[in-house]
């Protein structure tokens, strides 16, 4: 018998969780579920919780399919997940920081989003992994750091020029999304989970949206879905491209840095013409779309794709024939494919090292089910691989545009949505540029939402450059992590 | 890479003319900018970015600031590593607890004259994040503001515009 369909067997069925089952389990069963994701019969897409109750979102990797555990915690302590599964250890730290439920057997029970507003949870100051043995230093990075980025601290401890211990220390731009949610209206919550990473805003509208009409039964009409789709992949060329010449631009090599914001700026104008707002922000919402493609928008996105039919390829070949920068990226950061696996790494982290998972096709849905593309991937982990991935990605997104354009539907923009009759529930998986991105809402019989958890991508990809960069030298950081290009607010909430 | 080099050389730059300086931006300048400094600074300005607490939606834009379309380096305006370098911060976000204290020592590590921009909904008054218990507020719960520039994120155009009603008053 597949291995989640006898977990959720074992439990309870909650009535009202529309688009996946979910059952409440018992702790041998949470136990056994921690043992199979382990032994990699299944894989963690989530997991969050509530004053009283732990849930994990988990994935079968033999059938594919996906459904919610959860554990009833009237005593406010679960079995520890990461106990057996590291993956999860950041998830149950801040499951413990922002709801005071206790994973027993929590392998690090150091606060993460708590830096001392909990109360008595967080020394201070923060006690960083011992690090033991003869010459080795460390280094001090952030919260502040010298470019215009995010804020988190970086702890290196090195061997002369040899990182031996990278240590994140995350939270900084915590801002109590999940707390504001609750009790929010939905058109109030999706603005909110538009704003939980910012360079992601469509795919977190996006998961947010189809999450929502999962929960009350509706289903956003043919053209919406289709203007969604051109957004999404609009959003992810955007990041692409900027991506590509950034992480060059940390090779001191600034010339692709300036032709990839020049790609990106185009990109942004045209989203700023088709949809009204450079970032397509707050453009999708529960039901649908906020607006249609403006008038000129099909000729604006048209011209972009052929700008960039005439400038990527010559981007490309730069990178592609100029020694000296082939040289810092390749072999660099090497991620292994079996703690991309392990970690259920999304995106260009897990692709760039042999992980063919893509919310798109994994689990399909409007408009890519009506699409044709395939998710690249590489087998060599290094920061090359991450390039290339998101080059092969990018003329991907180019012929999903193009395709989308050609064929998008006509007919109205958003689906009524129906007040509930009773407590309903939605989760949703949607590939944004940097990876699957998890929307889960309850909403209340009175239409409002009880509960929205959204889980970035880059929870399991952080943990995962700190294993990257372990024996290169400190100088490749800056090109090791932005080839990674996690988000800080996305997993700081 | 010749071909790139070279075609960068033949063709016009793509880079969009000046905006005026903002309306509202200069009224809410001339009350908070002295005779001296201006005299001091000239025209030139140094730029601390610090994100308090931002989604980086913010980040982003002011990213495209220094792209060939906006190339904020002719205007005299430049962004530096460190606040020991900086006139003036530019501040997104509301101000998590978590950042205030680093947003505040990075204010005391700038020399004066120093301003203050803050910059987005959020560096308001906290935008959509108002009311939560993990947040300050917006940057002027924190620090004093000289400069607000609205927006989410606030267009590039619009920090530009911003920005040299800053250096127009203290030309």
């Amino acid at each position: 018998m597949p291995a989640l369909k006898q977990l959720l067997d074992s439990g309870r069925a909650v009535e009202g969780s529309r688009s996946c089952p979910r059952a409440v389990v018992a702790a041998p069963a949470w136990r056994n579920a921690a043992g199979r994701l382990a032994s990699g019969r299944l894989a963690l897409l989530g997991l969050w919780g509530e004053p009283e109750a732990a849930h994990m979102a988990l994935r079968d990797t033999q059938t594919g399919e996906v459904g919610v555990i959860s554990i009833a915690c009237p005593e406010r302590r679960y079995p520890s997940v990461s106990e057996r599964h590291p993956p999860a250890l950041r998830l149950e730290r801040t499951l413990r920081d922002l709801y005071g439920l206790t994973p027993e057997g929590l392998p690090d029970p150091r606060p993460w989003l708590d830096h001392g507003w909990g109360g008595a949870a967080a020394p201070e100051p923060y006690p960083f992994l011992p690090v033991e043995g003869d010459c080795l230093h460390q280094i001090a990075v952030g919260p502040v750091h010298a470019g215009i980025i995010e804020p988190g601290h970086f702890r290196f401890t090195a061997s002369g020029e040899t990182v031996v211990r990278l240590e994140q220390r995350l939270g900084y731009t915590h801002k109590g999304v999940e707390a504001l949610a609750e009790g929010a209206e939905i058109g109030a919550a999706a603005r909110l989970a538009g704003r939980v990473s910012g360079d992601s805003t469509v795919a977190y509208a996006l998961a947010f949206s189809r999450a929502v009409e999962a929960a009350l039964g509706v289903t956003a009409p043919p053209r919406a879905a289709w203007l969604r789709g051109l957004m999404a992949e609009l959003e992810r060329l955007a990041n692409h491209v900027s991506d590509i010449g950034a992480i060059c631009n940390d090779a001191a090599f600034p010339l692709l840095h300036t032709h990839g914001g020049i790609l990106r700026e185009q990109t942004l104008r045209a989203c700023d013409a088709a949809f009204g707002h450079r970032m397509m922000r707050d453009c999708i919402r529960p039901g649908g779309v906020a607006a249609d493609l403006a008038p000129d928008g099909v000729a604006a996105l048209r011209a972009l794709t052929r700008s960039f039919a005439q400038r990527f390829p010559a981007m490309v070949r730069v990178y592609d024939e100029t020694p000296s920068l082939l040289d810092r990226t390749t072999g660099a950061g090497v991620l292994t494919p079996a703690l991309a696996r392990q970690y259920a790494a999304g995106g260009y982290v897990g692709r760039a090292s042999g992980r063919d998972f893509d919310a798109r096709l994994a689990m399909p849905y409007a408009p890519y089910d009506a699409l044709s593309f395939t998710a690249p991937t590489r087998e060599d982990g290094d920061v090359h691989a991450r390039i290339w991935v998101r080059i092969l990605e990018v003329e991907q997104t180019l012929a999903l545009i193009g395709q989308i354009l050609d064929r998008l539907p006509e007919g109205p923009l958003s689906e009524a949505l129906p007040a509930p009759d009773a407590p309903c529930e939605g989760l949703a998986v949607v590939e944004g540029f940097r990876g699957d991105v998890l929307a889960w809402v309850r909403i209340d019989a009175d239409g409002r939402v009880a509960r929205m958890h959204l889980r970035d991508p880059s929870w399991f990809q952080w943990p995962l450059l700190e294993a990257a960069i372990e024996n290169n030298i400190v100088a490749d950081f800056p090109l090791c992590n932005k080839s990674f290009n996690c988000s800080y607010s996305g997993c700081d909430l | 890479m010749r071909a790139l080099l070279l075609e960068g050389l033949l063709r016009r730059p793509l880079t969009d003319a000046a905006p005026a300086p903002g309306d509202a931006a200069l009224e809410e300048l001339a009350q908070t900018l002295g005779r001296a400094a201006r005299r001091k600074l000239g025209r030139s300005l140094s730029i601390r970015e610090v994100d308090a607490g931002s989604c980086n939606g913010c980040e982003l834009e002011i990213n495209a600031l220094g792209g060939a379309y906006y190339d904020i380096d002719r205007f005299g305006l430049r962004f530096v590593a460190s606040p020991r370098h900086a006139d003036v911060l530019m501040v997104t976000g509301p101000v998590t607890r978590n950042m205030r204290e680093a947003l505040l020592r990075v204010h005391e590590a700038t020399p004066d004259p120093k301003w203050v921009v803050a910059v987005g909904d959020c560096a308001l008054d906290g935008g959509c994040f108002k009311g939560s218990p993990a947040i300050c507020g917006g940057v002027g719960a924190v620090l004093p503001v000289d400069l607000h520039i609205p927006g989410c994120p606030p267009r590039p155009v619009e920090m530009i515009k911003g920005l040299l009603a800053l250096i127009d008053r203290m030309a």
